[in-house]
């Protein structure tokens, strides 16, 4: 299936996050880190999940990614069960595919051979097939030239770019990004956004977008939730009724200020709870 | 780069230069040579004169300057007997390197992905471990039934105890991110491990074979001093030198010496070159 069939196709993809409970136990030492969360998704939306550090956001993503059990609660994609207090650890699916913090493209491969992994291991195209469609999706991403070179030969954007690509390749009904340009500098950031607003409207795919940064949220997002501290729970979600194609002529304008101060406000107050009880995150 | 540079030189024509102007140009090369050479001068006018500015120079002046060794290295080279210990050693060096990398490597891959495995055998592993390669020769000529099987043995553990501790340490180190992201796009465990876990663990496995290597080179010499020149398991570089020392050629002691730094490089040499080979994505770093 082309990209442009892809966005003809009925929408998939609606998470509903209900009731969610997430208690870590190491040792004996409970750590309460979602606690009673609920969040409905719609099928083909980019909602953005604000909040301090070690606020539970991961918690949350790892739960949805199958990565980790919930504690109570539970979990659906499109009205099926992903999880629930029965069967407490979501299977891991390529219809929901991870892009991590740190970046996790595999270093031995090259690009394309990273974007072919998913089809290639699932068995759903050949080996040469895979890479065609790699070099293709690639090239589409604006990354043809680097589809042999291996990610440490690229820059971190291209590389987040790439990761992207090789998440999309597998047409997830939803992309789970944590944090994916944090550790980038404003300019390449900007590139990143719009490299990311060009593959969404190509394929509609939902996304759940953690960030720290409240402009990137309002900038991507038709909504930003705001988490409150530790246990996390939604606190505020802004809606961003800005229309789509959004470029960043953007950034300057007045509707997006406000939009932008209304969430700083809410978060503000969460994080000086957070600083104050001393929050830290695991990387 | 040198691209670039060409390509400032002959003003956007990327210039193609000759063999020899490439290695004209080698400087890492030229100062390898240099180094060399002058490391050679000073130990030959170190041993020449036993007086510097009227201070006596420890230790090297009581060594043979470089051109009798090389007198006696030419004086060797035809004899087959010297070749003999090239030979001798290296095989025992390869066979107990290769059995320890064949038991070393899947052993250490077991330990790290499974974790029972891992709580059973490690224990015991880490007690054996700190237990030097030498110590073991009295048991193991003891057990086996030829010394030429006890310095195999004993050559083997030497690399052994190595080659698992870092291919276990390397393969634990694997981002998870990496595990996550292949079992998200539904990578099973085998593709897992063979796809994620075996090059994630490459660098250490080369790391754990580059010092195994080593550990390898300094128990055969030693084995082979120890062991003598007995009609089995004798001979080899180790015992070259020993041979020289009890028949008091000095030149001869420091000629063995070098032919195993030799040998030690061009072991090592190998491994790189492997490592290289098997690993394209490192060569950038
Ligand atoms: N594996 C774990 N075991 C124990 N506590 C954890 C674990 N992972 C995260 N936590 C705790 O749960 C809380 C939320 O963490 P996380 O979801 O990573 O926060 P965020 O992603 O919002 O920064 C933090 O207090 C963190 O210390
Ligand atoms: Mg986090």
């Amino acid at each position: 299936m082309s990209t442009a069939e892809m966005s003809t196709t009925a929408r998939t993809g609606a998470i509903s996050i209900r009731n969610v409970t997430k208690i870590y136990d190491p040792e004996g030492v409970n750590v309460l880190a979602v606690d009673d969360c609920s969040l409905e998704i719609g099928a083909g939306e980019v909602c953005m999940i604000v909040g301090p550090s070690g606020c539970g956001k991961t918690t949350l993503l790892n739960a949805i990614a199958g990565f980790h059990s919930l504690t109570f609660g539970e979990i659906r994609l499109d009205g099926e069960v992903l999880c629930d207090e029965r069967r407490p650890l979501a299977s891991q699916g390529a219809d929901r595919v991870v892009v991590f913090q740190n970046g996790a493209l595999f270093p031995w491969k090259t690009l394309g051979d990273n974007v072919a992994y998913g089809p290639m291991v699932q068995g759903t195209l050949s080996k040469a097939e895979a890479r065609e469609k790699a070099r293709h999706m690639l090239a589409e991403a604006g990354l043809g030239d680097v589809a042999e070179k291996y990610p440490g030969e690229v820059s971190s954007g291209m590389a987040r770019r790439a990761e992207i690509v090789r998440a999309l390749i597998n047409d997830p009904k939803v992309l789970l990004l944590d944090e994916p340009y944090r550790a980038m500098d404003a300019l390449t950031k900007s590139i990143m956004h719009e490299a990311l607003l060009e593959m969404y409207d190509r394929t509609k795919v939902t996304i759940f977008f953690i960030t720290h940064d409240l402009e990137e949220a309002i900038f991507l997002g038709d909504r930003a939730v705001v988490m409150t501290t530790r246990p996390c729970r939604v606190k505020t979600i802004v809606n961003v009724d800005i229309p789509r194609p959004r470029d960043y002529h953007l950034l300057s304008s007045e509707e997006f200020r406000v939009l932008v101060e209304e969430a700083k406000d809410a978060v503000h107050e969460e994080a000086l709870k957070a600083f104050e009880a001393g929050e830290r995150e695991l990387a | 780069m040198t691209a670039v540079s060409d390509m400032v030189q002959g003003a956007g024509v990327v210039r193609k230069r000759t063999r020899l102007q490439r290695l004209k140009d080698n400087r890492k090369l030229w100062r390898g040579i240099a180094a060399v050479v002058i490391a050679l001068v000073f130990w030959e006018v170190g041993s020449r004169w036993d007086q510097w500015f009227g201070f006596t120079l420890p230790f090297i002046g009581l060594i043979p300057p470089p051109t009798d060794v090389a007198v006696a290295w030419m004086s060797v080279l035809p004899q087959p007997g010297y070749w003999e210990s090239w030979y001798l050693s290296f095989k025992r060096v390869l066979a107990g390197f290769l059995v320890a990398q064949l038991v070393g490597i899947p052993l250490g891959l077991a330990l790290a992905v499974n974790r029972y495995f891992r709580e059973f055998f490690f224990p015991v592993f880490e007690i054996l471990r700190p237990i030097p390669p030498l110590a073991w020769v009295p048991a193991s000529l003891i057990f086996w039934p030829t010394n030429e099987m006890s310095i195999a043995f004993v050559t083997f553990l030497g690399a052994f105890f190595t080659i698992v501790i870092n291919v276990l340490g390397g393969a634990r180190t694997i981002d998870i991110s990496l595990l996550r992201a292949a079992q998200s796009m539904g990578a099973t465990q085998w593709d897992m491990f063979w796809k994620i876990v075996l090059p994630g663990t490459l660098p250490s496995i080369f790391t754990g074979a580059a010092v195994g290597m080593g550990i390898t080179w300094e128990v055969v010499l030693a084995a082979e001093m120890i062991s003598g020149g007995g009609t089995q398991g004798g001979g080899g570089l180790g015992f070259f030198i020993w041979n020289s020392y009890m028949g008091g050629s000095l030149p001869h002691i420091v000629v063995g010496m070098i032919s195993i730094g030799i040998a030690g490089y061009v072991s090592s040499s190998a491994i790189r070159w492997l490592g290289d080979w098997a690993m394209p994505w490192r060569r950038l770093f």
